[in-house]
């Protein structure tokens, strides 16, 4: 119970510096921030009253200090661009980031989990000669540009699955389930999950691999197969389930990174998620839509590390008599 | 470094060459050790070569707009003839795109690697060695470094600095340094309490020359470890900064030819043979630094080879 209230002081430590951080990065870089808001027909009082309503002109610390006793209440601020609140907007596409990450990343460690036991076992073989450069590839490949390859194939030249977003125009659902379980919906998804599988199954693959590597040597596989058990008993009931505890964690944290790393691929398939919001808000100098967005992922990332950290703990009782 | 000009040795400059060969011997016990990471050193010469003489190995400007000979502009040429790997949308051509994108995917890699792996070891080597208050900063810093979404800090970084690929070399530098240093850290906490340090201490070394002249030697090869990595990681998130179209604009690197083509629809045109090389090339040159990398692993942590 210590070690889990240290962990999570801990974790809001880490979140309140890097808002801290987002803050004076957003508030120090040059020129205005409304910048792109303020053209030449607004007159002198109206970019007053606007740099008031956006509380520009109080001074720093207060800024700050409105900004971090706002964000604690739920409250990022207004969008420039969609003149809502921030914390809607991002709501609104959140879903589909969350999504997105998830159905990549159970068929991800699905097949790495899978593919990683099976080359442990082949150790020495062909197949590592081969499965090992080929994983190392697929680690390699950007994923925006397997996203391109895959897109340009399996979209425009053979017209399978459609070419970007996540819903075709002009439909309607009655809820947000109807939408997100229909055939529309999933047809959208697959390609840019698939992107994204194919990039995270490297981890869990190679992690699985050198885990299942270092359970093999153990003194009580040695025991179990002293015992006469089959390969086969061995490796699926002994070693396996030792050797998944470190993918497991990895798990938690891949979602944390993953929320953040999926910019790129959503971007490629105008999958309309958190990462794409962030892009266009940047690019459009949306900067408290930018800020809302950054915070939110970082949150993700922060709560997902804390996760990964506390379930290790709990998961592993070596772990846990350790540090008692 | 200038902890080396305290060594008033005579024989110092012998003593410097000694170390040298005994560096670059153990640079190459990589290749004679491990036949992927040789492979993945010849991968990184090619690269090197080419990125050198791209100026001669270019058959046109990259940035030339082309026109044929009815002074029709060039555009999506197939390959073959003139055009190695045909042109683009607006008529530039593709390889002389690819040769001149090495130069720049090459000099942020290795710039971004020598940076976070410079920050990384010596705010290890100063965590490990003086503990205490200093080392629970430095580890609090890591902590908060980690708690970054990376690419995101790098886009907003790009954006609101004048675009240039310096922005992700600091992006890198300041997101990706707790890897290795913390690695860095655990291996200096266990060096410090080993005889020949306790004997440099008896001789009256003072701390910072314990640090650098003893010490440090016995965690390079660590380092090189996490720069044959950061390489790769430096050159995919510039490509990835580029074609989210935050890359500088005057400069064909990769990432650019990418976004470019994905910006002018090649891949409803099929345009293979534009945007498949970029990605080609990214993949190599990150193969060959995970391969580096899993020959220095193999050395370091022999254990893992049984």
């Amino acid at each position: 119970m210590a070690y889990f209230l240290k962990r999570f002081a801990h974790m809001l430590f880490v979140l309140w510096a890097v808002a801290t951080i987002l803050f004076f990065m957003f508030r120090t870089m040059p020129g205005t921030p409304l910048a792109a808001f303020i053209d030449n027909t607004t007159t002198a009082e109206q970019q007053e009253a606007l740099i008031a309503q956006f509380g520009l002109d109080k001074s720093l610390g207060e800024q700050y200090w409105l900004f971090l006793t706002n964000a604690v209440q739920g409250d990022l601020g207004q969008s420039f661009f969609f003149k809502k609140p921030v914390v809607e907007v991002v709501m609104e596409v959140f879903p589909n980031s969350v999504i997105l990450t998830l159905s990549s990343l159970i068929v991800a460690y699905a097949f790495g989990i899978v593919a990683g036991a099976y080359l442990a076992w082949r150790r020495g073989s062909w197949v590592e000669g081969v499965g090992i450069p080929l994983v190392l590839t697929t680690r390699a490949a950007p994923e925006f540009w397997l996203g391109m390859v895959l897109l340009a194939f399996f979209s425009f030249h053979l017209g399978w699955l459609p070419s970007g977003g996540a819903n075709s125009s002009g439909s309607n659902w009655d809820s947000e389930w109807q939408r997100v379980t229909s055939m529309d919906y999933l047809s959208h998804l697959a390609l840019p999950a698939i992107t994204l599988a194919i990039y995270l199954q490297g981890l869990p693959l190679l992690l699985m691999r050198s885990n299942m590597l270092n359970v093999l040597q153990e003194e009580f596989i040695t025991m179990a197969r002293m015992k006469g058990l089959s390969t086969w008993t061995i490796v699926m009931r002994h070693a396996a389930r030792n050797a998944l505890l470190p993918v497991a964690t990895a798990f938690a944290l891949g979602i944390g990174g993953a929320v953040g790393g999926n910019v790129v691929v959503e971007t490629v398939f105008s999958w309309p998620g958190i990462g794409r919001l962030l892009v266009n808000a940047v690019s459009a100098s949306d900067y408290p839509l930018a800020q809302g967005a950054f915070l939110m992922i970082t949150a993700v990332l922060v709560v997902m590390n804390f996760i990964a950290d506390v379930s290790y703990h709990l998961l592993d009782p070596r772990v846990r008599v350790a540090t008692r | 470094m200038q902890h080396a000009e305290e060594i008033k040795l005579p024989s110092r400059g012998a003593r410097f060459v000694k170390g040298f060969s005994r560096w670059l011997s153990a640079a190459s016990a990589i290749p004679r050790r491990d036949p992927f990471a040789f492979a993945g050193l010849l991968l990184y010469f090619a690269f090197v070569v080419i990125a050198i003489f791209a100026d001669s190995l270019i058959t046109y400007d990259p940035r030339e707009i082309l026109f044929d000979e009815n002074y029709d502009l060039a555009r999506n040429l197939a390959p073959g003839g003139d055009h190695i790997l045909g042109t683009t949308y607006s008529g530039r051509d593709i390889y002389s795109q690819l040769v001149m994108g090495t130069r720049g995917a090459l000099i942020v890699g290795v710039t971004a690697a020598v940076c976070v792996v410079t920050i990384g070891t010596v705010l290890g080597l100063i965590a490990g060695y003086f503990g205490g208050v200093t080392d629970t900063m430095l580890m609090r810093l890591a902590d908060i470094a980690l708690g970054v979404p990376f690419l995101p800090f790098v886009i907003v970084l790009a954006a609101f600095m004048n675009p240039s690929q310096w922005n992700v070399v600091l992006g890198i530098a300041l997101l990706l340094w707790p890897q290795s240093a913390r690695v860095i850290r655990a291996q200096v906490m266990t060096l410090r309490e080993r005889a020949f340090i306790e004997a440099a201490r008896v001789t009256g070394a003072g701390p910072w020359r314990i640090l650098f002249v003893h010490i440090a030697p016995n965690v390079l090869s660590l380092s090189f470890l996490y720069a044959s990595i950061a390489v790769g990681w430096a050159i995919l998130t510039e490509a990835s900064i580029s074609f989210l179209g935050f890359g500088p604009s005057d400069s064909v690197t990769w990432g650019y030819m990418l976004q470019d083509a994905y910006a002018s629809q090649a891949l409803g045109r099929g345009q293979y043979y534009w945007f498949v090389p970029p990605g080609l090339c990214i993949i190599a040159v990150v193969v060959a630094g995970f391969l580096i990398s899993r020959g220095y692993e193999e050395i370091l942590f022999p254990k893992l080879k049984d």
